[in-house]
């Protein structure tokens, strides 16, 4: 079973966010990470640029193939975690410490059609 | 459809998928990277069940095999595997396969999972002469053992000195873990290694026989993620990828394996006008300047103009480096030339090297 992380947010594409105040962190799940095998390369987006809730976020490369990566609320990138460029395995490694992008959320109201601790464990649940 | 090895798979922890309406592992727990490096270091065991066995025999078997494959068929021993293409009329490959020659008067053609129909119906009718054409894929079971320690492995569960089979030499009735085989030194990975064929009833005895006697030399069970890459690597075409019904063998680089001097087969005829004439499109090698994964469909171009498109790409866990082999334009294909792969819309650099990214020493 996935491990899943308590005080996060979660997609049913598989992403967390982490809120701080009018920012999120944004990674991808523990279940994401194991079912897209060994992580080669992480497309970061640009800071600065605008972001919607469901919308691309990167593109996460593994060994397998392309995945895409949508972001779980709407705002701006506010900064971009430049250790992935390098160290993409760190996603494999611990998905919950490696955030991708930093996002200056437009609405915060979004973040009550996410998916809390429990909620996305039986989601989990119920796709294996 | 399920091989005999699907309850191994399983009971290994195999991510089961449907790979052309098979059920098979595209890896196991470690993961397509271990996997991958641990078939270069040590072994690897592959359950290769799905692939098709034709069994072509008669006294006009080597007249009939030589006029469906591409290379020189005359220069096998009795006892020699050789790879081979089956082409169209056009030039265009049929299916790439291997030719097994246990007589004159008897042939083992062993063919991709994906073309097994095609490839039969394509055999039956171009039968000729005193020839019977046997289709025995869903009767064979067949596991590849790859990897340095392959011989020291399956040595303690054979009757015969492995030694003696050379590289793309193969021998029948061997008895693997007391199981009637046929045991060809044969593989997709690069590496030394054997492939074993047994009755389908028996497929999951061998699979097990070797995986316990690798136990101690640290086997890993592959599945065919790093089947794949481990080829790639290696550049061995893979059908639908580098060759297919579009692009000739020629184009694919695999102009040693197309005896257009020696031989008549179907195709070589177009084949011989299109090596005169120069060829349109080439296959080269690529690897990544900048960052980005090259995949297969992937546009390829030089000065923002499209030349070409990736065959097959992907991250090399031997290289620890993005590579990829491409179709383009001959005009774009010298060794040491800049060449952009246009990864979601943007050109990323890559520089053409020489074929193949990756090449064994083998034991001879």
């Amino acid at each position: 079973m996935a491990e899943i992380k308590a005080g996060l947010k979660y997609t049913k594409e598989h992403e967390w966010i982490k809120v701080e105040g009018e920012k999120g962190y944004v990674g991808i799940s523990d279940y994401a990470q194991n079912a897209m095998g060994d992580i080669v390369f992480v497309e970061l987006p640009e800071v600065g640029q605008d972001v919607s809730a469901g919308g691309d976020l990167c593109v996460v490369e593994s060994v397998k193939g392309a995945n895409d990566v949508y972001s779980p609320a709407s705002g701006k990138i506010a900064e971009v975690n430049e250790d992935l460029e390098d160290s993409p395995e760190k996603i494999n490694e611990d998905p919950y410490g490696s955030w991708i992008a930093l996002v200056e959320l437009s609405d915060l109201s979004e973040l009550d059609g996410l998916m809390n601790e429990e909620a996305y464990r039986s989601y989990c649940e119920g796709l294996e | 459809m399920k091989t005999p090895m699907f309850q191994d798979h399983v009971a290994l922890g195999g991510t089961m998928v449907d790979f052309g309406g098979w059920d098979l592992p595209v890896h196991y727990a470690p993961g397509i990277k271990d996997e991958h490096r641990n078939v270069r270091i040590k072994a690897g065991l592959f359950d290769v069940s799905h692939m098709g066995e034709f069994w072509i025999t008669g006294p006009d078997a080597f007249p009939f095999v030589q006029s469906l494959v591409s290379n020189d068929i005359s220069v096998m021993c009795d006892g020699q595997v050789q790879y081979n293409m089956m082409c169209y009329p056009e030039g265009g490959v049929v299916d790439d396969l291997l030719v097994y020659k246990a007589s004159n008067d008897r042939f083992l053609l062993v063919v991709n999972a994906s073309n097994v129909d095609k490839d039969f119906e394509w055999v039956k009718s171009h039968l000729s002469g005193d020839v019977k054409a046997e289709n025995a894929s869903s009767a064979t079971a067949e596991v590849a053992l790859q990897g340095p320690l392959a011989q020291e492995i399956l040595q303690s569960i054979v009757d015969v000195d492995l030694s003696e089979i050379g590289f793309f030499f193969f021998r029948e009735n061997v008895t693997v873990a007391g199981v009637n085989a046929l045991v060809s030194r044969t593989g997709y990975t690069g590496e030394d290694g054997f492939e074993v064929y047994v009755d389908w009833e028996e497929g999951s005895k061998v699979w097990n026989a070797i995986m316990e006697a690798g136990k101690s030399f640290g086997i890993l069970p592959i599945g065919l993620g790093a089947r794949d890459s481990l080829r790639f690597e290696a550049c061995l075409p893979l059908y639908g990828h580098e060759i297919d019904r579009d692009i000739t063998p020629l184009e694919a680089g695999l102009g040693f394996f197309v005896k257009l001097d020696s031989s008549d087969f179907i195709g070589s005829e177009a084949l011989r006008k299109m090596k005169s004439e120069g060829l349109p499109r080439k296959t080269v090698a690529l690897k990544m300047v900048d960052k980005g994964v090259p995949r297969h469909g992937y546009p390829v171009s030089v000065d923002g103009r499209e030349v070409g498109h990736v065959t097959t790409g992907g991250y090399s866990p031997t290289l620890e480096e993005n590579i990829a082999l491409a179709l383009v334009e001959a005009g774009s294909a010298e060794v040491g030339g800049k060449i952009n792969v246009v990864i979601r819309g943007k050109d990323k650099a890559a520089e053409i090297v020489k074929k193949p990214f990756y090449r064994k020493n083998y034991k001879k």
